[in-house]
């Protein structure tokens, strides 16, 4: 620990070899990697020999660049990379290969992984909208539940699902406008406005659901979120079995990363939204409306994340059940911080996460008792792709710091 | 201090928390209204299921056991919120948030039960004694490591402890699972881990043990609370991590190592969060069930608790006792009224509890309140004189503004 406060000691590579650390640490990274791949689809080799081999030399190179003390955090990372292709060479190879096949049939992976990923891309979305506004939104998870349910409850009573749609996200949007009076106007603790927001989000839909619908449960007739079959694809190997039949809430999440990078790297609204969330004195100084500008892109961030809550609901269970979101407002929170701010980071870390949920959940071929271990997965890749690969990310200089006009 | 000045000191620092909480209440209230259900008649319902009538003399006879009984239940459940409610507030103190006691209590749940179902034949007290060390030892090592990335990774601790919530609660759904390594042997079938024997129960002194009484793990929670006010204010290390939570360039500036305060500070909230599950599974639940893991709620309740004792240790116990009161007093066990579906009075109390939070999260509404009476001319002080009056001038008293001062926040 209070190693941390003494100076790395003094490089013992040559300043020459240096300049190569990082490409050589990557390079292993991806020999770590590919150890592993050999096991698997459509390779599927039945000898763990190779993989073993190169995830040792991965390894080894690991070391050798943790001693260039700037790469240590890529020397870690590698070392741990090599290491872990090594038993999971040795359990891909002690399966069968039917096993091995049926798990990791890569089309389904692909599909079922889309709908795992799809509300947090909506919430993250959201998230990435408030945050550089300078709003910190920790409520997202609750505003994902008010989708939930709203989308639910409007589906039913208008008997059309783009009605339930268009319900639940202007509830997102009502819970939105609170976090703004409370975090923008009444400059209360963000992070403890978000909190607020996740329990009364629970509180309230778990309220009006009993109160509503009782012990029946939301109703099994109600008009879902369609899937659309694309004409063509459909039966063409891989890619109809992962994009042939997808809901059309996945498609529309997919199309709106790069409007919203777009809208957010390439238009005067979005420079202007950015320059709010970094310098909110200056942006005011030349003429823009601080407060206005937040309060929108919060609105827009809860109905974004409810978006995805209508999706979670009325698109892919069919159903609302008490506090359904689970948490994954809080991993679209980390998509967020993940991705770095930026809408294509974060359907990354979306991706991420989405796939490894649904290869956890197809792993119960391999055992069943280990299966609920399996997914604990995608928490302990998200935390080891916050903390390892992806370094320091850097928030919004102003984010969750209310502003007070002069 | 002279009691009077301490007395006003207390008072001062209860106020707003005060008007907060009865601005919660009416809040809820008006959603009962809404939803055509009477407010006072169910408030006085659900205060008669907290037992705190006990405290009345004229309550007496039958009316009295079953509000005692009542209290019992009260009290068991206040003992683990003040410890998961320490557990967040130690954290605050040192400018993190940790929403990660969830998992720090689930970490704890498996170890103490593990640790008390095996090594047959110890002392049974030794051996309550190990359970609870290394229940919180586990705990600590387990919410250090969310310090630990912060310290020296630079992760947000927000994104670690959740991740680490939910790696604890699968893991432990693994382990207590249908052929899982700590499955009960009686268990047969049922995610459930073997039963601590009767002669390891943290005795009960008030009420029939048979009926779930109130057990020690009252004292044990309230001691945490001496301890927590102790470290913060006796020692070098709550000097240090007051210091850090006020401004971290200015502790580094001064030699203090934040890094390892970040560590250190998030190992001790992951004991306080340790010692909830030792309370909760020695008291009285005996044994740990997947779903004990899944339904629990307690750490994460734990925030509102901090949050609402403004972090400090007193604070806490008294919003303990609030939370674990609403709790009781809304479980379908405990609540008898006919102005509300008994199904829908736990939605209830997380809709209180959303608005005390809520309201907790800025002070202008509570001081705009108490400013009203000047501004209708009926004298009193000004919203700049209640400022003064109400608001604790230490800083690091309200530590979670803390969050707000540190430039690596969300």
């Amino acid at each position: 620990m209070t190693a941390t406060a003494t100076p790395p000691p003094a490089p013992r590579v040559e300043p020459r070899q240096a300049n190569y650390a990082k490409q050589v640490g990557i390079g292993a990274a991806v020999l770590a990697g590919i150890a592993w791949i050999l096991t698997l689809p459509p390779i599927t080799l039945r000898t763990p020999v190779p993989s073993i081999a190169l995830g040792l030399l991965a390894a080894i190179i690991g070391a050798l660049v943790l001693r260039e003390p700037k790469q240590r955090r890529l020397g870690g990372a590698t070392i741990g990379a090599g290491l872990i292709a090594v038993p999971l060479s040795l359990a891909m190879t002690n399966q069968t290969a039917a096993n091995v096949n049926e798990v990791f049939t890569w089309s389904a992976v692909i599909a079922s992984g889309l709908t795992f990923a799809t509300p947090l891309i909506f919430a993250a979305l959201g998230g990435i909208i408030s945050e550089r506004s300078g709003v910190v939104n920790i409520g997202l998870e609750g505003m994902m539940l008010m989708g939930c349910y709203f989308g639910i409850y409007g589906a039913d009573i208008t008997s059309s699902w783009v009605l339930g749609l268009a319900i639940g996200m202007a509830a997102g949007a009502l819970t939105g406008l609170v976090h703004a009076y409370f975090s923008i106007s009444l400059r209360a603790n963000q992070v403890v406005s978000g909190t607020a927001i996740n329990l009364l989000a629970v509180g309230l839909t778990g309220f009006l659901f009993v109160a509503h619908y009782g012990d029946n449960g939301t109703p099994g007739t109600l008009p879902q979120v369609p899937n659309v079959t694309l004409p063509g694809i459909d039966h063409v190997a891989f890619f109809g079995g992962a994009i042939g039949t997808t809901n059309v809430l996945t498609w529309v999440s997919l199309l709106l990363v790069p409007v919203v990078w777009w809208f957010l790297f390439r238009t005067r609204a979005g420079l202007r939204l950015r320059a709010i969330g970094e310098q909110p004195r200056a942006a005011s100084t030349v003429g823009l409306k601080v407060i206005a500008t937040r309060y929108a892109a919060v609105i827009a961030s809860g109905a974004f994340a409810a978006a995805g809550g209508v999706y979670l609901a009325d698109g892919f269970d069919g159903s609302f059940n008490f506090d359904m979101t689970s948490g994954r407002g809080f991993i679209a929170l980390a998509a967020v911080i993940f991705g770095k701010w930026n809408p294509f980071g974060a359907l990354a870390a979306a991706l991420l996460f989405g796939l490894s949920t649904s290869l956890a959940f197809r792993m119960e071929t391999f055992s069943q008792t280990l299966s609920t271990l399996f997914q604990a997965l995608p928490y302990v890749i998200t935390l080891i792709a916050v903390a390892g690969v992806i370094g320091r990310s850097r928030p919004p200089a102003a984010s969750g710091i209310p502003y007070v006009k002069e | 201090m002279s009691i009077t000045a301490t007395l006003s000191r207390a008072w001062r620092a209860s106020v707003i928390p005060l008007v907060t909480v009865v601005l919660a209440f009416i809040a809820a209230g008006l959603v009962m209204i809404l939803t055509g259900t009477d407010p006072l008649s169910t408030y006085g319902d659900i205060f008669n299921g907290t037992g705190l009538n006990w405290l009345f003399p004229w309550v007496t006879g039958h009316a009295r056991a079953d509000a005692a009984q009542n209290l019992q239940l009260t009290l068991v459940a206040t003992a683990p919120l003040i410890l998961t409610g320490l557990s967040v507030a130690f954290a605050f103190r040192v400018g993190l948030f940790n929403i990660g006691a969830q998992g720090q209590y689930t970490v704890g749940a498996i170890i103490v039960v593990w640790v008390a179902t095996s090594w047959n034949g110890l002392n049974p007290v030794l051996h309550i004694v190990i359970s609870i060390v290394l229940a919180a030892v586990v705990a600590g090592l387990w919410a250090a490591i969310a310090g630990w990335l912060k310290a020296h990774v630079g992760t947000h601790e927000v994104i670690s402890t959740i991740m680490l919530n939910w790696i604890a609660i699968y893991v432990a759904q693994y382990l207590f699972q249908e052929g899982g390594p700590l499955q009960g042997k009686q268990a047969l079938g049922n995610p459930v881990s073997n039963t601590i024997a009767n002669n390891m129960h943290l005795p009960v002194f008030w009420g029939n043990p048979a009926l779930q009484g109130l057990d020690v793990g009252i004292f044990l929670s309230l001691l945490a609370a001496v301890a927590f006010w102790a470290i913060m204010h006796r020692s070098t290390l709550g000097y240090e991590v007051r210091a850090v939570g006020h401004n971290p360039d200015a502790a580094r500036g001064a030699g203090i190592s934040v890094a390892r305060n970040y560590i250190l500070t998030m190992a001790i909230c992951g004991a306080f969060a340790g010692l909830a599950a030792c309370v909760d599974v020695l008291g009285w639940q005996f044994n740990v069930s997947g779903a004990d893991i899944t339904t629990s709620q307690v750490g994460f309740l734990g925030i509102a608790v901090a949050l609402l004792g403004r972090n400090t240790a007193i604070g806490t116990v008294f919003a303990a006792l609030l939370f674990g009161a609403l709790e009781t007093g809304t479980s379908t066990g405990n609540l008898v009224s006919t102005s509300l579906n008994p199904e829908l009075a736990p939605q209830l109390t997380y809709v209180i509890e959303g608005l005390i939070v809520l309201l907790v999260s800025t002070d202008v509404i509570a001081i705009r309140l108490l400013g009203l009476p000047r501004k209708f001319g009926w004298g009193g002080p000004t919203t700049a004189e209640i400022k003064e009056e109400y608001l604790p001038s230490d800083p690091a008293m309200d530590a979670s503004e803390g969050l707000t001062t540190e430039p690596g926040s969300l």
